[in-house]
């Protein structure tokens, strides 16, 4: 059903020339061919925390705190915090740690609901945003599957704050920040389909060792940042119910409909309208026929009279 | 301007339109009244919480959280008030493209209202925006992947057509006679532009939720949500119109005299049309559970809360919208109309707020400062509504124009 009625959009869409557009644009969802990506392998994690010092310096956030007693309690990210590492305990003793941030997904939810664009998805990958187009309407935070952009606040010019795939650093050839500091290979920065072999190469080659699930490969039609693990994803703070597929779908089928209300309502309506009109000329001509619409036409003379 | 040009042309034109033909002290005295009273206090407490909202920022008056970015501004102001101001298009397609002729005596309370209601959600809305200077970026950059690009830009042109409709009466208050002529041919080009744009944000404001199938709870989250809005919308302009005219024509009583009865016929006829709506409507929101496989959450305490909505304000409404009409008893048609707008308002709290986040350890609860913003805006409303009322020829026929629909 839903291929026809594509099919169909298409034929509309030719027909409402520029309104076309919007249906086009929200089918697309501009993938990049294979963009860069970061492989986290959480059995790897010693939970040191380095990563969340080297993303604060990096975007002039302030410094983590320096206690491991952070560990107590879930973090999240927030305005001034792009990325967390939670600890959990997958056996007495044994604790295993993931850090969260900006998936960057393939198709962003947050990009396609942003009305003015301030969201944005690079051709290179990294989901960017820019707070001199912002309007503040925080649609980006309700489309979001992963809870990711946070706004402050606090401020009177507030701005959504997230994790930005250092974009800066990779333009200059640069690993993002984070990747380049963890010392125990927990972060794996390259190619996401490089990464994604290499996943799925860590989960067969070791068998028993990981769920057998790449966390990222499929959610939200596919992210960025890939994770493997030992461990349910949500006891580490992470939502699991994002959807499998690309967000922007869920919305293509209604952008559709504007097309056709622009082109097929005018007439429509004009033509309901001239309808009434012939209808009321036929009344008026001969106002007492043997027609079902005498009703009608003796309130019109009683109105007429006021 | 225009007032202030033209008072100095005919000396007594401020006195007559604006002050109803008193002298300023009897005027000032006339304004003594209980209610205003009232309005006067939620004005002197909501207007400073604005001017903190954007002195401080949102944070000083809104309980907005990072998991719950939308509160009763968008909820109330914006989602509600869009969709309760649906009259405006719903009777002038009726009267304008229909030809039923004999609702044009709500036409024009019904577009008015519609006007205000846009003007109050769109302030609501920029009481809302982080950046409310950037709204004019909508105009320039184009994120035609996202509903609320739809919504913006809809919003932007019907509050448009809404004023141009709304200047017909306006130049006949001012005597204008030959703009008065131009806009009442322009009137229907208008209303199928109004219908196109409603149907599009109407619509559109619910696709702003299909992005969020985790968020919102599965008996209210559907594709088909957006098809939902758009028929809600109608049920809320029917219902709107039946209230409204009824109220209006009990409060304005004085402005028109012998028109009751008719009042009466047509509230008949609206009950009828409300019924088939709302009845169709009912069915499709169960059709929204069976394709959504929403059945378990039935049993649920959100599913008791889904089925007061469905039940309490979308089937019994219809039922005594149906009974009503066919017995010719006025006074259960209005009373299925105010269930019926209380259920859309219902509705949309549903959607956006009360639904949402479902399945969240923390729930967004407005703080009174929000509260009190949304109560400021519908009072200033109603203000500018019986202001206008008073003095422009809304309920009346101007019997200068009175020739001719």
């Amino acid at each position: 059903m839903s291929i026809g009625r594509r099919g169909f959009l298409k034929i509309a869409a030719v027909g409402a020339g520029a309104a076309g557009a919007s249906a086009a644009s929200a089918a697309a969802g501009a993938h990049p061919v294979d963009g860069p990506g970061v492989l986290v392998d959480t059995t790897r994690c010693v939970g040191c925390r380095a990563c969340e010092a080297a993303c604060a310096e990096s975007n002039r956030l302030p410094p983590p705190p320096e206690s491991d007693a952070v560990f107590d309690e879930r973090r999240d990210v927030a305005p001034d915090v792009f990325t967390v590492v939670n600890r959990t305990e997958k056996a007495p003793g044994v604790q295993r740690f993931a850090k969260k941030q900006c998936m960057h997904c393939l198709a962003p939810g947050c990009a396609s609901a942003c009305p003015v664009r301030a969201m944005d998805k690079k051709p290179e990958g990294p989901v960017v945003y820019d707070p001199s187009r912002c309007m503040g309407c925080r649609y980006c935070m309700l489309a979001c599957p992963f809870d990711i952009p946070k706004y402050e606040y606090s401020s009177n010019a507030p701005r959504v704050r997230k994790c930005s795939f250092c974009a800066e650093r990779q333009k200059n050839g640069l690993k993002p920040a984070c990747t380049e500091v963890c010392p125990s290979g927990a972060l794996t920065f390259g190619r996401r389909s490089a990464l994604l072999e290499e996943a799925k190469t860590r989960i067969y080659t070791n068998p028993g060792k990981y769920l057998h699930h790449v966390y990222g490969e499929h959610e939200a039609g596919g992210t960025s940042w890939l994770y493997i693990t030992d461990v349910d994803l949500e006891r580490l703070a992470f939502r699991t119910d994002a959807p499998q597929k690309p967000l922007p779908e869920l919305v293509a089928g209604a952008l559709g409909a504007p097309p056709f209300v622009m082109t097929l309502w005018p007439p429509l309506l004009m033509g309901l309208y001239a309808f009434s009109r012939r209808r009321e000329e036929v009344a008026a001509t001969e106002p007492h026929g043997a027609h079902g619409h005498d009703a009608g036409a003796a309130k019109e003379d009683d109105h007429g009279h006021r | 301007m225009a007032t202030a040009s033209l008072a100095t042309a005919q000396p007594s034109f401020f006195r007559e339109k604006i002050l109803l033909g008193m002298t300023a002290p009897q005027y000032l005295r006339s304004l003594l009244t209980p209610w205003n009273l009232v309005a006067a206090v939620i004005l002197a407490v909501g207007i400073p919480i604005l001017v903190i909202r954007f002195a401080v920022g949102l944070g000083a008056t809104t309980n907005l959280t990072q998991t719950a970015p939308w509160g009763v501004w968008i909820g109330f102001d914006m989602m509600t008030g869009i969709v309760l101001a649906a009259g405006g298009f719903t009777i002038g397609a009726t009267v304008q493209l229909f030809g039923l002729k004999e609702y044009h005596a709500i036409e024009r309370p019904a577009i008015l209202t519609a006007f205000l209601g846009y003007l109050m959600a769109v302030f609501g809305l920029l009481a809302d925006l982080g950046r409310p200077w950037n709204i004019i970026q909508a105009i320039f950059n184009y994120g035609t992947a996202s509903a609320l690009f739809e919504v913006a830009w809809c919003v932007m042109l019907y509050t448009t057509v809404l004023l141009l409709e709304f200047t017909v009466p306006l130049l006949e208050w001012l005597g204008w006679t030959r703009a008065h002529g131009v806009m009442k041919k322009a009137l229907l080009a208008l209303t199928v532009l109004s219908v196109v744009f409603s149907t599009m944000h109407q619509s559109a404001l619910g696709s702003l939720f299909l992005l969020a199938p985790t968020k919102l709870h599965p008996l209210w989250y559907t594709p088909y949500i957006f098809i939902f809005f758009f028929i809600s919308a109608i049920i809320a302009g029917i219902c709107m119109v039946v209230v409204e005219s009824s109220i209006s024509h009990r409060i304005f009583a004085s402005q028109v005299k012998g028109h009751a009865a008719d009042v009466d016929a047509l509230t008949i006829g609206l009950g009828r049309a409300g019924a088939l709506v709302m009845f169709a409507y009912f069915f499709l929101k169960l059709q929204g559970v069976i394709d959504g496989h929403a059945w378990g959450y039935l049993a649920t305490g959100y599913g008791a809360w889904f089925l007061v909505e469905i039940l309490g304000f979308v089937l019994l409404p219809s039922l005594l919208f149906a009974a009503g009409a066919r017995n010719g008893n006025v006074r259960m048609v209005r009373v299925a109309g105010v269930i019926g707008v209380l259920g859309i308002v219902l509705n949309r709290l549903n959607v956006s707020m009360i639904a949402f986040n479902w399945n969240q350890p923390v729930r967004y609860v407005p703080s009174w400062m929000e509260i009190w913003v949304s109560v400021t805006l519908v009072t200033l409303g109603v203000l500018v509504f019986r202001w206008i009322v008073n003095r422009m020829p809304i309920l009346r026929a101007d019997p200068r124009f009175s020739e001719g629909h």
